[in-house]
């Protein structure tokens, strides 16, 4: 009952959220010098001014801003998103087809940042002055310094041209298209390796390193002396009392960085030319494709929304004091 | 007490030391503690914080901090030496035949599993019992330790209950594989008056019911006198003073053992004639880095002191009249007709 | 403020025992971190040869010098030459003034934005502090690179309209800093103390509260200028920076087609970034342990 309330009171501040964003969405499209006519007109090269004003009383431009803005609210609720002049589709479907491996990408990322960030920092926290506490610092170090893109170019020569144990580019192995299914997931499993090592670059020292600090922590608390005086062995006191109690703050603060590993990942398509929203991106940006970019800037608020909810039920998986509401 | 000196008891502790390593050097926080415990008794450790009462626990449960060891004396329980056994040993009598419960019920259990588990746990470990049976007999040991709807609460989490019931738990845990010795660190201290008296009497019959041992350790003497036969004051790491509690309290021997009677003004009749020797005990535990000195360490805060307390430690001496009491004081009350 | 020192078993500790003014402590405490002090000599060469490179190798980053791809060191050119044979020295040091540049113009921008919902957020409470943190929690729903390239997009790729578009994605964090520290501050004895002295609000919050809650911000503030030129890298690399600049992200992201041809023109400009941007973090370690000796746990 509770639960339930609390989800829906979750679920309705997600939504007013990306209200919020189709509405800076519209305000930028106003307040950015020219308009979706010029755009036609420009595409078209060259228009007269009657011309001009019969494309914007074909798209509304023409009607007062509140109006415009409703008339833009309404189509997105239907998930439409306008249409892209530049590659003559509706925007909706572009992403639809971009959007899978994005998704892909920023949640095997975050998930490789996790686990081996929480190994790493579970082992550290045990020799909290030894040779992998060190490593763990400079690799946060690392990760915090370097610049992704940068990180990805690097990795890109070492394993994909000096050694070419990984793919230069892209997802899928076009020779495999009559491949068994299995050989092809094997493929793009091939494929993400590289990308998803390079985002998680940024973010899995940082998960060590707060996992490391909680479990110091939750080490000294009073109920792993009581799992002690039980007479359990110091495997199970890390592995089973400590390390449940111990993640709570790791999976708070992946939630935080979601939006910077959508970010991140807009960097690491572009080197690795992943096909995801991010190299759209970056080709609707080049070609002043408005409202693509716009419908991509929705739908990667819109993944940081759901990795945030995703991240609250996790959280409540691990934590009974979160599920039953009590502060 | 009748017991015969041909069986060895339960818990004999011999010259124990402790010493920890820090920074600044070592310091002794245990010095040359010495009692035998038999089992059924109940024996309370009496001092303020900081007198070595808790570390004593530690130490004989072999969970003593990083920075601490064993430096001196033994520890023999059923005549095994603790102070050289395996950590696997240990962990084999833990929660097995030597339990503790601390101080603070609050956040003591493990916040994201159930009590229902939280018991199991010893249970399967120490018992070897399967799931199903652990989680009944977890329902059975919730009902001895007299939580309501046992059978419903076994699946809460610790935040669902309240501190006393929380301490209940902790005391299932501690006795589920029925313990020979119980340490009670301070049990009761963080929890309100009324639900103290409730944990000392379920503690009392618990223990009895079991035969088992009840080492309390405390600053409330007059949970001392509620609890045990026999008790042990401790200051600055040392024992100053030991003997039945009726003894003691009626006739204290340590100028500090008659300073921790006195703040304690109803457990006493005669509190008059001891406020006017000792209204209060004056200034502070020395500190820790003064411990183990060849000398009184009580001597800074005694009226008494004379020069012979600044030079050496006391040595124990058995007070006259009667056998189990006994006192490390240069100038103990009640020996030299200072009254 | 007596020194922390006991509860901090560092190096340096003992030093600090000695100092007795809070400021000369931060000093000390400072300048006992080996790390950042390397860090601070590091930071000063990159700053200087940014000031002073340029003038003492004039030669334009943009001009054809070349054969293209001379390796770093042969003919005279100690850096090597680009896929258009342009000076990789001169690049560099052009580009690592813009980097430098536009990094501690955004991250200022961000501080100033952040310090300015935080602090009215913390101060006032109720309504305002409800809607301008919805307003910090939206900004940080959008993904701030995604962000800042549809503002460069709309807006158009100048200096002016980079650095604009960095610093109002990022402030977020020191919002939220900035708050925390206000509603903790808020609260002391000295606060009451000058309110009941009849001190305005604005007094209360630039002149009382601000000068206690600004360690944390401070440091803050640190990781900010190295996390702006990150970011300002990642633009550049998209190609989505002023086209008559040169700066370290843009160097490679038009050299990344030839990887294969001549790597080092990627690696370089790589690690001036990454020596930058770890020269800072050390720095906001360091600045952190002396500013916080307490809260260390290390």
């Amino acid at each position: 009952m509770n639960f339930l309330r609390q989800t829906a009171v979750r679920l309705g501040y997600a939504i007013a959220l990306l209200l919020a964003v189709v509405v800076l969405n519209f305000v930028l499209i106003h307040i950015a010098p020219g308009d979706i006519a010029d755009t036609i007109a420009g595409d078209m090269g060259g228009a007269t001014e009657e011309v001009m004003a019969k494309i914007r009383a074909d798209y509304g431009l023409d009607k007062p801003f509140i109006v415009q803005l409703g008339l833009y609210m309404g189509n997105v609720v239907r998930f439409d998103f306008g249409y892209s002049f530049f590659f003559n589709t509706p925007v909706t479907s572009l992403i639809a087809e971009r959007l899978p491996a994005t998704l892909l990408l920023v949640f095997s990322a975050q998930l490789l940042a996790l686990v081996v960030g929480v190994v790493l920092g579970v082992i550290s926290a045990q020799r909290p002055n030894g040779m992998l506490s060190h490593f763990v610092t400079l690799l946060a170090l690392f990760g915090y310094s370097a610049p992704v893109f940068w990180t990805g170019i690097m990795l890109l020569i070492g394993l994909s041209l000096m050694l070419p144990l990984f793919p230069v580019a892209g997802m899928v192995d076009a020779r495999l298209m009559d491949a068994p299914m299995w050989r092809q997931y094997l493929d793009v499993l091939h494929h993400l390796l590289l990308p998803a090592l390079t985002l998680a670059s940024i973010f899995l020292a940082l998960y060590s390193r707060l996992c490391r600090a909680s479990m110091l922590e939750v080490l000294g608390a009073d109920y792993i002396r009581t799992a002690r005086a039980k007479g359990l062995t110091e495997r199970e006191i890390v592995y089973k009392h400590a390390l449940k109690n111990s993640l709570g703050p790791v999976v708070t603060l992946a939630g935080l960085q979601f939006s910077a590993v959508v970010s991140g990942a807009v960097l690491v398509e572009t080197v690795f030319s992943w096909p995801g929203l991010g190299t759209l991106a970056l080709q609707s940006i080049l070609a002043r494709d408005t409202p693509t970019i716009l419908g991509i800037l929705f739908f990667s608020a819109l993944v940081v929304i759901v990795g945030n909810l995703l991240t609250d039920l996790v959280l409540r998986l691990i934590d009974p004091r979160i599920r039953s509401g009590g502060g | 007490m009748t017991n015969s000196p041909s069986t060895a008891p339960l818990l004999d502790v011999r010259n124990l030391s402790v010493q920890f390593t820090t920074r600044g050097g070592t310091v002794t926080v245990l010095d040359d503690i010495s009692f035998t415990l038999e089992r059924g008794e109940r024996i309370s450790f009496v001092g303020e914080s900081g007198c070595g009462k808790s570390m004593t626990a530690l130490a004989l449960m072999g969970l003593l901090p990083a920075m601490g060891r064993v430096s001196g004396g033994q520890v023999l329980f059923k005549g095994e030496d603790l102070t050289t056994a395996s950590p696997a040993r240990l962990r084999r009598l833990r929660g097995n035949e030597i339990s503790m419960i601390f101080q603070e019920p609050m956040t003591s259990l493990n916040p994201v599993f159930t009590i229902g588990q939280q018991i199991s746990e010893v249970l399967r470990l120490h018992r070897g019992v399967d799931n199903a049976e652990a989680r009944d007999r977890s329902v059975e040991l919730l009902q001895a330790v007299r939580i309501p709807d046992a059978a419903a609460r076994v699946d809460d989490y610790p935040h669902q209950l309240s501190g006393g019931q929380r301490q209940r738990v902790m005391i299932a845990i501690a006795l589920a594989c029925e313990p020979e010795i119980l340490i009670a660190d301070e049990p009761t201290t963080a929890l309100d008056v009324t639900v103290q008296a409730e944990i000392f009497a379920l503690l009392r019959d618990l223990g009895a019911k079991l035969d088992t041992a009840i080492i309390l350790i405390t600053h409330d003497m007059g949970a001392v006198a509620q609890m045990s036969e026999r008790m042990l004051v401790m200051y600055a790491g040392r024992r100053v003073e030991e003997g039945q509690v009726a003894n003691v309290i009626k006739a204290p021997a340590h100028p500090y053992t008659r300073g921790l009677i006195a703040c304690v003004p109803h457990i006493t009749s005669d509190v008059d004639a001891l406020v006017d020797t000792l209204p209060e005990i004056d200034g502070i535990v020395p500190p820790i880095t003064r411990f183990g000195r060849d000398e009184c360490l009580f001597a800074p805060r005694c009226a008494k002191a004379a020069d012979e307390c600044w030079s050496a430690k006391p040595q124990q001496s058995d007070i006259a009249g009667h056998s189990s009491h006994s006192v490390s004081c240069w100038h103990p009350f009640g020996t030299e007709g200072s009254r | 403020m007596k020194p922390a020192a006991d509860s901090a078993p560092r190096r340096g500790a003992e030093i600090v025992d000695k100092a007795q003014h809070p400021l000369r402590e931060m000093v000390v405490m400072f300048l006992a971190n080996r790390a950042a002090m390397v860090a601070s000599i590091v930071l000063s060469i990159v700053v200087l040869a940014a000031i002073f490179g340029p003038m003492l190798h004039p030669v334009d980053p943009f001009e054809m010098v070349w054969a293209p791809f001379t390796p770093p060191g042969q003919e005279g050119f100690v850096l090597g030459t680009d896929y258009l044979g342009r000076d990789m020295l001169a690049a560099l040091l052009n580009g690592g003034r813009v980097s430098l540049t536009i990094g501690l113009v955004a991250a200022l921008m961000s501080v100033f934005i952040g310090i300015s919902f935080g602090a009215l957020a913390g101060f006032y409470r109720g309504l305002v502090e409800e809607v301008l943190m919805r307003i910090t929690e939206f900004f940080q729903v959008l993904p701030t690179l995604l962000f800042s390239m549809v503002i460069v997009a709309l807006f158009g790729a100048s200096l002016e309209v980079v650095t604009i578009a960095i610093g109002v994605v990022s402030w977020t964090a020191v919002a939220r800093i900035t708050r925390a520290e206000f509603l903790r501050i808020r609260e002391l004895e000295y606060v009451t103390a000058s309110r009941a002295a009849g001190a305005s609000n604005v007094t209360l919050m630039t002149r009382v509260i601000l000068p206690n809650a600004l360690p944390p911000i401070i440091v803050q503030a640190a990781l900010m200028v190295g996390s702006a030129i990150l970011f300002e890298a990642g633009l550049a690399f998209l190609g989505l920076s002023d086209p008559n600049v040169v700066s370290w992200g843009q160097i490679i992201g038009s050299n990344r087609p030839y990887i294969l041809d001549a790597g080092f023109t990627v690696t370089i400009p790589g690690l001036a970034i990454f020596v930058t941007v770890l020269s800072i973090s050390l720095i906001g370690d360091g600045l952190n342990d002396a500013l916080n000796p307490k809260l260390r746990a290390r």
